[in-house]
């Protein structure tokens, strides 16, 4: 699909033992692009970027960076910069011992003018440059881990690869480094492979999102086309906070009805039989049903509000906004499916 | 009816560190308070010199009307939930939830249906007779959950409990844990980095940064209404827009800039800081603040905006993720303005409201 692709995996296998970590894995990552890898603990997205890094060997498949098979490359030769979740800094040196580390590395033969540039630019970028001279168990964890993606770029691999790398910030932090990460990249023009389970960081940083699951690839996208139009319910309980109301439905007279027997959305033929009908919770209003449901649980996020609801004989969450606000528990409303954002896929 | 009363409360370590620094709060029985701040606030420490496991060098802690500052953490009955699980690793799933009841000598028929009760909620119904090695991260937090809520202490004490979750489990974790405080009326210190995590948990949220309360308040004050500029810009994911300026006359002018934005009400005199919501700002063909936008977040439902408008910081815009529109917006220019009914100011130098 991507002809240009610079980074071409192929029917990628990594067995531990008798647990198959990746499960034919295909995957095109172009020149200029960031993909993001969305899975759960345990879905084979660490092992993905260690093989890529030449730091686990596939028993099948092929992987080519820039055309050239690099299965049987050490990890030096491929030129990727790795960043871990926990930094891994070495805590007695100082920022910038850190960062010239990568440049010293033997066969490497930089002039020492060469890494005070490489070292100076990085920490421009990173906005680094007053801790320059200071030990990195000195470091908050936001500075550690700038100092970490510093030591990544200082080498301008030909890929970054990133492992969770804001998952043990902060929460302010995460949202703040997050954007200077897309910004950083797009200023460097360095394809990257982003892995997380954090579903925001997903949709807002990736170019693409590729789901993965038990080592398999159930859906790759745009962020847009995997929120919109997930293929199945699985992914689409992946992304998208609160997740996705999922509900059993069977046709009757036209409508979705659930197994209660509330018609939740209208019926356009082009499916029968058991389903389940998929709708976010910002697509469903708290007016304007035929169907009453009883407000349980109210979550103030600033901006919106998440109710959770007993709505048909389910629990359903509704993002309420504006005019809304005001829905307590115990409130009795009248849900209101969108009917232009229901998705149905066959009950399995 | 004040339950936990915290006064003067001190916490200074050897080295001169003022980690908490003469804190005063009560909460009353029943409600479910949120301590928040970033990493080094002193939000832990106080929680430890709650639970006794922390001695303060100075003030007094009362529960129930009873001093307690000097008593051990037995004596205090609280329990305790830590961001690292510390399971029984020799003890099924079921014995660890089932320990603080048989401490306390609960029987038996008792005491397996409360734990099945517990365990049924939080989704470990299928794992009481494996062994907390067996599991993964996340169900060894949830068990850890569980046991500290299976009892009902005079108070919960709560570290971080959901930090190690996958975000998709949080939600419900967050839920599970509302609906069974408001059920057991157990009053309850949960502490937390994650706003988000403490507006939608919170009767009362405690706001802490370096050492101190800057605003106590329910979750919509404290977002309506920041005391401060830290609070503003710490509660809100992204967190509120600043526009460093002055007033003059009828109108807020940014620093630096020529544009002139109406307000609403009286301003004193100085440098002041205008600040506005992601969701009050808005593209308006007459908008007074021209910028270009350098970044598009999409996160679904919605999407955020980061345009360049000369100031210090950019603006942040958060948006509806409109109908099938795909245009790429990044570098466009755009005119911004806002409603003067949600803006909010404070001085500059202090960072408080004015």
């Amino acid at each position: 699909m991507h002809g240009d692709a610079f980074l071409k995996l192929e029917n990628v296998s990594v067995a531990y033992g008798r647990v198959q970590a990746l499960r034919k894995v295909s995957l095109d990552i172009g020149g200029d692009e960031l993909v993001v890898v969305l899975g759960p603990t345990g879905a084979g997205k660490t092992t993905l970027l260690r093989t890529i890094a030449g730091l686990e060997t596939p028993h099948e498949g092929r992987i080519a960076m820039g055309r050239q098979d690099i299965v049987r490359d050490s990890p030096a030769a491929r030129d990727v910069a790795i960043v871990f979740q926990d930094f891994s800094l070495y805590p007695n040196w100082t920022v910038r011992a850190n960062l010239e580390f990568p440049l010293r590395a033997p066969g490497r033969r930089l002039t020492q003018d060469e890494i005070d540039r490489r070292v100076a630019w990085a920490a421009g970028i990173l906005k680094i440059e007053h801790l320059l001279d200071r030990r990195s168990v000195r470091l908050s964890g936001g500075e550690m881990q700038r100092v970490a993606i510093g030591r990544a770029i200082v080498r301008r691999p030909r890929i970054f690869l990133m492992d969770e790398p804001l998952t043990n910030l902060d929460a302010k932090l995460r949202e703040a480094l997050r954007v200077e990460l897309v910004c950083l990249r797009r200023e460097l023009k360095t394809p990257m492979l982003f892995v997380t389970h954090d579903q925001v960081e997903a949709l807002s940083m990736g170019d693409r999102v590729v789901v993965l699951s038990e080592g398999r690839i159930l859906q790759a996208g745009t962020p847009r086309e995997i929120y919109d139009r997930p293929v199945s319910p699985v992914v689409a309980r992946q992304i998208g906070q609160p997740a996705i109301n999922l509900l059993p439905v069977r046709l009757a007279d036209g409508w979705w009805v659930t197994a209660s027997g509330v018609p939740v959305a209208p019926a356009d033929g082009a499916a029968d039989g058991e389903m389940i009908l998929g709708i976010r919770p910002e697509h469903i209003s708290t007016a304007g049903g035929n169907h009453a449901a009883t407000v349980r649980v109210v979550e103030n996020m600033g901006p919106m509000k998440i109710l959770l609801a007993d709505w048909a004989g389910t629990d359903v969450h509704i993002i309420a906004s504006g005019g809304n606000m005001g829905i307590c528990p115990g409130d009795v409303i009248y849900p209101k499916i969108d009917a232009n954002h229901v998705l149905l896929w066959p009950k399995e | 009816m004040s339950f936990l009363e915290l006064r003067q409360l001190r916490k200074t370590y050897a080295d001169g560190t003022e980690a908490v620094k003469s804190i005063d709060f009560a909460a009353n029985a029943g409600e479910f308070i949120v301590l928040l701040g970033p990493s080094g606030c002193g939000k832990t420490t106080t929680l430890r010199m709650i639970a006794g496991l922390e001695t303060p060098t100075g003030g007094w802690i009362t529960i129930g009307g009873r001093d307690v500052t000097r008593l051990s953490p037995v004596e205090r009955d609280v329990g305790f939930v830590f961001q690292f699980y510390a399971l029984y690793p020799h003890m099924t799933v079921r014995q660890n939830i089932a320990f603080p009841l048989d401490a306390v000598g609960t029987r038996r028929t008792v005491r397996d249906a409360m734990v099945e009760a517990v365990a049924g909620g939080m989704g470990l119904g299928g794992l009481l007779d494996r062994y907390p090695p067996q599991l993964s991260g996340g169900d060894q937090q949830r068990v850890s959950l569980a046991r500290a809520i299976v009892r009902k202490p005079r108070v919960w004490l709560m570290d971080e409990p959901l930090g190690t979750l996958d975000a998709d489990q949080r939600l419900g974790m967050r839920e599970f844990i509302r609906a069974r405080q408001q059920e057991m009326r157990v009053t309850t210190i949960y502490v937390t980095h994650d706003q988000e995590e403490a507006m939608s948990l919170a009767d009362r949220i405690v706001v802490m940064h370096g050492g101190e309360i800057p605003q106590v308040g329910p979750p919509a004050d404290v977002y309506d209404r920041p005391a401060s500029l830290f609070v503003a810009s710490f509660v809100g994911s992204p967190g509120m827009n600043f526009i460093p300026g002055e007033a003059q006359a009828s109108a807020f002018v940014p620093a630096g800039g020529h544009a002139r934005i109406p307000i609403s009400r009286s301003l004193p005199p100085g440098a002041l800081t205008l600040g506005v919501r992601p969701e009050y700002v808005c593209e308006a063909a007459d908008g007074p603040i021209a910028g270009r936008v350098v970044l598009d977040e999409y996160q679904g439902a919605f999407r955020i905006v980061h345009v360049d408008a000369g100031f210090a910081h950019n603006l942040v815009m958060r948006v509806p993720a409109a109908g099938d529109q795909q245009t790429k917006i990044v570098g466009r220019q755009v005119r911004l303005g806002f409603d003067p009914a949600h803006t909010r100011f404070f001085a500059s130098g202090s960072g408080r409201s004015v």
